[in-house]
């Protein structure tokens, strides 16, 4: 199966915010109860949710050459080459890292701990209090595994977003990281993820929202998981060693039937 | 748009001035993009906000809402001091070159005003070209002559200059320079710039001389007729182009042909007022064939009359009045108007001084509403909207109406491209398509004027209506738009031989064959046609509208076989000005159509009349054939001149007009002269120096957002969209907050002299407004969306019931982009 790319040239956002509303409509998503208070922009809702996967982010800020830019960011789920969030994740099938690039969520799975909340980069998943569950985007995992883009690329009008082959697309974003002198986020040295930014020129990361300007995966992670982590398991197999010798030596438990009918 | 959607990839700048092309055309950018990625292009966006488009353009100016013409007469004196004109172009296609009526005195000579002014109306008679004894308009081809068009013109703006300017617009000065060098140079032949312009443009009290100015502009650059060029109006609706090209207001029919007024009481007469000549054999002079549009269309809508019996059955003017939007309402409410069929429309949010317009709603007897929902329109009379229902006599019926998506039919869209749609899904209940519930009112009125004679009894009884199989009873019931489209293209009434004066060929037609294009509509009464401008859309084989062969073989975007463009599926109008004498395209890349000596024939897009290279003028709908710098057919002067807006705190420093001299104008001085209190906010407006204007001293903008459409009646019932923009608010400048102790968030009032009560909103600061510097005073600017009234999932201050009750001289679009308010803190 081959792996794609995202790709977000943010300087031809123009903030009409159709893959916002694209992705609530093919997800299903409600709408939320908002107010101009929320955010007092235009961004609404004000940050991403349970319900809202995409949000377009308007910054207001002054470039390196004193002009004026607002800066209109598609933000939603990156999908880390190595997923923290999956990492973190103690539920096994929770939250899985695909062929095809696509980090998935199945609620099934989910606890609803909020691990990969504390665990991702980007500040991307969400938790509904209400269901216990995370949610976030799946890169359109049940379009692109039946030859479609994502919803939110399919409505964007200008060519801001862009869907292909891995290796194409991150051509793509150095030819026009080139043209633009703007800078690729993230940095595909330090940190790979299968959604790709052509940032505007001129603009400090750390000017906008929710940008990480140098994201990595937490170390406690690192600690935790990779080091740790045999051993639990080692823990849980010796659990189930443990179990299945008791069956062994005792046989099965056996429960009284209870008598049909009842009183 | 003289050009259309996708021909915006071929233009090496687009200027985007009064539109906001990014939110309110958000597929545009498609274009402007691949213009810019594929030949390096430029944007440039002049608008007093910095908006969505700004925030992708290349160059951004700011000017204060109003001044156009101040800034388009600084950058055409730019073009003329740098030598930045298409001479050759000028020359041979525009009239540049005729000589001017010696009696002819413009604003240089007579401070702000034209020759002829008489009350606030021109008498035109001195706007007039000198002639020849052939009776063509004398030219001097060196355009030396004082009194020819171009040194009339270059006089004129020459006090355009760059100080006074700026001095008026509030730009910075290197801002201007920058949009002036960079857009004037598409002069050279193989470049193009285009102009995307919207309602920020027209909706001024000069908003027709607006867009006049980008006119003369682009033909003194030889923008016209060239692909990537061209002056391209992004129409506000999916569907206005369709409705103007279909008569639907109330000075022209359909094809644009004039509506007849009383004194013409005859067909005779009728023709004689409305067809040009021209005795220049090389200018086509379209508008020469009216008698023929007209004839059929009168054979379209009674088939069985004669051509003068038909004639009378026509509804005319009374000359010289007017029965545009404004006027409707201030009839209405003098009592005047009895009943009122409101089809997908909003009154009630949309027109200017809406308050005055809800009023007047309740001196109908009855209204008919046509809508997917109850708008703020058909529930004018509840509590809803601030009124006590038991006071309201008006009688509403809400006709349920089916959604775009439920019915079928053809849109056309800015680039005159009718697409034919087709229906998706069945309407819910007993929501029904328009032509379904014309179709029902045209059976019962019929019905009833057959029952009861009535005072005009033979236009309705004649009225050919053959939409559909006719059942028993000789109606018809089930109408189908198909039908309706083979008329608007117009077939064959009786058998017809046609002679080609040039081949000497004779073609033979058949009743009930399809015309196959307009220049076989007849005058003889042969041919029926409900709107010549679609005349080759249907032939006998197919309905070209629904065509969706996405091929293009020239590689040049024209798609001739998707959908069909008026008109004769032209998608580039003045084409022939795209090519020199020898038929050879002035740009080589992106030619539009170009002489093939071989096949004798033009390739390319469909030409713009006959003839080979230089045989015909390529300003076919001109009589003269030459574009015109000197346009005497508007009302209030033949160059653009700068006036201020009605309500504005800035002296015209250009001259002593201060506004437009020819506008019909509703206020009064509120105080000395008694208003009818049904009129009152119509009556009302702060003009410059007047005693209220120190207490509106703020300019205000109404404008509309992507995630909103008009009056909001349909995006603010989808939750998705509520989601996005909830809330009415008010954009200012972090200066105007600081001075007023305004933050992010407060809710504000807004006020205006028609509304002292004001509407609420809440502020949005942003460092995307900024104060004017006007001739060394600071102006402040604010801004909010005309999206929000009292019906829907959510509800809001509706900016219209601000707005003046003034519209633009020639057209009345009323001036919604340029009054004056005050705004204070209500809370935070």
């Amino acid at each position: 199966m081959a792996e794609f790319v995202k790709l977000i040239d943010v300087s031809k956002c123009t903030g009409c915010r159709g893959c916002q509303v694209a992705c609530k409509n093919w997800n299903e998503l409600p709408a939320e109860k908002t107010s101009f208070l929320g955010s007092r922009s235009l961004q609404n809702p004000p940050e991403l949710s349970y319900n809202t996967w995409t949000l377009i982010r308007f910054d207001e800020v002054n470039s390196e050459d004193g002009k004026l830019k607002w800066v209109m960011r598609h933000d939603a789920c990156l999908h880390c080459e190595t997923p923290a969030c999956a990492k973190a994740c103690p539920s096994p099938g929770a939250l899985v890292k695909t062929a095809e690039g696509a980090v998935v969520h199945d609620p099934k799975y989910c606890i609803g701990c909020k691990a990969c909340i504390s665990a991702c980069p980007f500040n991307i998943p969400r938790n509904s209090a209400a269901e216990e569950k995370m949610a976030k985007c799946s890169l359109c995992y049940d379009r692109i595994t039946n030859g479609k883009k994502p919803a939110c690329v399919t409505a964007c009008p200008t060519g801001c977003l862009d869907f292909g082959y891995k290796d194409d697309m991150i051509a793509k974003a150095h030819k026009k990281a080139e043209a633009s002198k703007g800078a690729i986020y993230p940095d595909n040295h330090s940190y790979g993820t299968n959604v790709l930014y052509v940032m505007p020129a001129g603009v400090k990361l750390t000017d906008l929202q929710n940008v990480n300007p140098k994201p990595g995966m937490p170390t406690t992670i690192l600690w935790w998981k990779n080091l740790f982590k045999p051993f639990t398991l080692i823990g849980m197999g010796a659990v189930a060693g443990f179990a299945a010798l008791h069956y062994f030596i005792k046989g099965p438990h056996l429960v009284e039937k209870k008598k049909e009918g009842g009183e | 748009m003289t050009n259309h959607w996708n021909d915006i990839q071929h233009a090496d700048v687009v200027l985007i001035m009064g539109s906001n092309a990014a939110e309110n055309h958000p597929i545009s950018f498609k274009w402007v993009n691949e213009a810019r990625a594929k030949r390096g292009a430029k944007l440039i966006t002049v608008d007093p906000r910095f908006t969505r488009t700004s925030a992708v353009s290349d160059i951004t100016a700011r000017l204060r809402s109003g001044t156009d013409i101040a800034f388009m007469g600084g950058m055409i004196n730019y073009a003329i001091e740098k030598n930045r004109i298409n001479w050759d172009y000028v020359r041979d296609y525009t009239d540049g070159t005729y000589l001017v009526n010696p009696d002819f005195r413009g604003p240089v000579d007579l401070d702000g005003l034209y020759s002829g002014l008489d009350g606030s109306k021109y008498d035109k008679a001195t706007w007039s070209y000198q002639v020849d004894e052939a009776g063509l308009p004398k030219r001097d081809l060196t355009m030396q002559d004082p009194n020819c068009v171009f040194q009339l013109l270059k006089k004129h703006y020459a006090r355009y200059t760059v100080k006074k300017v700026c001095g008026l617009t509030g730009t910075d000065p290197k801002d201007f320079e920058a949009v002036c060098d960079t857009f004037t140079s598409t002069y050279l032949p193989e470049k193009s710039g285009t102009v995307m312009y919207a309602m920020g443009t027209t909706q001024h009290t000069y908003g027709s001389q607006n867009v006049r100015a980008f006119a003369v502009m682009q033909l003194l650059l030889g923008n016209i007729g060239v692909a990537g060029g061209g002056i391209n109006a992004l129409r506000g609706e999916s569907n206005v182009q369709g409705s103007t090209d279909h008569g639907a207001l109330f000075h022209i029919l359909t094809g644009y042909l004039k509506t007849p007024n009383a004194k013409q009481p005859n067909l005779v007469k009728y023709n004689e007022d409305n067809t040009p000549k021209s005795n220049d054999p090389q200018s086509l002079n379209w508008w020469g064939n009216t008698p023929k549009y007209m004839a059929s269309l009168l054979k379209a809508w009674w088939r069985d009359a004669d051509l003068e019996t038909a004639y009378s059955y026509m509804p005319k003017l009374d000359a010289g009045k007017n029965y545009s939007y404004l006027p409707i309402w201030s009839e209405m409410a003098k009592g005047k108007i009895k009943g009122m069929f409101v089809w997908g429309m909003n009154p009630a949010v949309g027109a200017p001084s809406s308050r005055m317009v809800r009023r007047a709603l309740a001196k109908l007897d009855w209204m008919v509403a046509v809508d997917l929902w109850e708008t703020e329109t058909s529930a004018f009379w509840q509590t809803d909207a601030g009124v006590d229902p038991s006071t309201i006599n008006t009688e509403v019926f809400l006709l349920p109406a089916a959604a775009s998506m439920e019915k079928e039919g053809s849109v056309s869209n800015s680039g005159r491209w009718a697409q034919w749609r087709y229906k998706a899904v069945n309407a819910p209940g007993h929501a029904e398509d328009d032509l379904w519930i014309m179709n029902q009112l045209v059976n019962l009125t019929k019905d009833l004027y057959k029952k009861e004679g009535g005072a005009f009894p033979d236009p309705i009884l004649n009225l050919t209506w053959n939409y559909g199989p006719v059942g028993l009873d000789g109606k018809v019931h089930n109408p189908s738009p198909r039908e309706v489209a083979k008329e608007i293209n117009g077939y064959f009434v009786t058998d017809k031989e046609i002679e080609d004066k040039v081949t000497g060929e004779v073609k033979k037609f058949k009743a009930g064959d399809m015309v196959p294009g307009f220049p076989l509509l007849q005058d003889d009464g042969s041919t029926c046609c409900g709107c010549w401008v679609y005349c080759n859309s249907v032939d006998d084989k197919e309905n070209k509208m629904m065509k969706r062969d996405t091929s293009d073989p020239t590689g040049l975007g024209f798609y001739h076989n998707w959908s069909w463009a008026w008109p004769m599926n032209r998608r580039v109008v003045y084409n022939r000005a795209s090519v020199d004498a020898e038929g050879k395209p002035f740009a080589k890349d992106k030619p539009v159509i170009w002489w093939s000596g071989l096949k004798k024939a033009w390739l390319g897009d469909v030409p713009d009349g006959g003839g080979g290279p230089g045989a015909k003028h390529p300003f076919i709908m001109v009589p003269h054939g030459r574009g015109m710098l000197f346009a005497a057919g508007m009302t209030d002067g033949p160059f653009p001149e700068h006036y201020e807006p009605l309500e504005s705190q800035v002296k015209n420093t250009m001259s002593a007009s201060q506004v437009n001299p020819a506008l019909a104008r509703w206020d009064k001085k509120v105080k000395e002269e008694v208003c009818d209190p049904m009129l009152v906010e119509g009556c009302a407006a702060v003009t410059y120096g007047s005693e209220f204007a120190k207490d509106f001293p703020i300019i205000c903008s109404t404008y509309r957002v992507v995630e909103h459409w008009q009056t909001g009646q349909m995006t603010r019932w989808i939750p998705w969209l509520t989601e996005l923009v909830p809330d009415q608010f008010v954009e200012l400048s972090e200066e105007l907050a600081k001075e007023k102790g305004i933050m992010s968030g407060d809710l504000l009032r807004i006020t205006s002299v028609r509304n002292l009560e004001g509407i609420t909103a809440y502020a949005y600061v942003t460092k995307r407004l900024k104060p004017f510097n006007i001739n060394g005073k600071t102006i402040h600017q604010v801004g909010m969306t005309w999206h929000f009234g009292y019906k829907g999932l959510v509800t809001g201050g509706n900016a219209n019931d601000l707005t003046p009750f003034i519209g633009d001289s020639n057209t009345m679009i009323p001036e919604y982009k340029a009054f004056l308010v005050n705004i204070e803190r209500v809370r935070r």
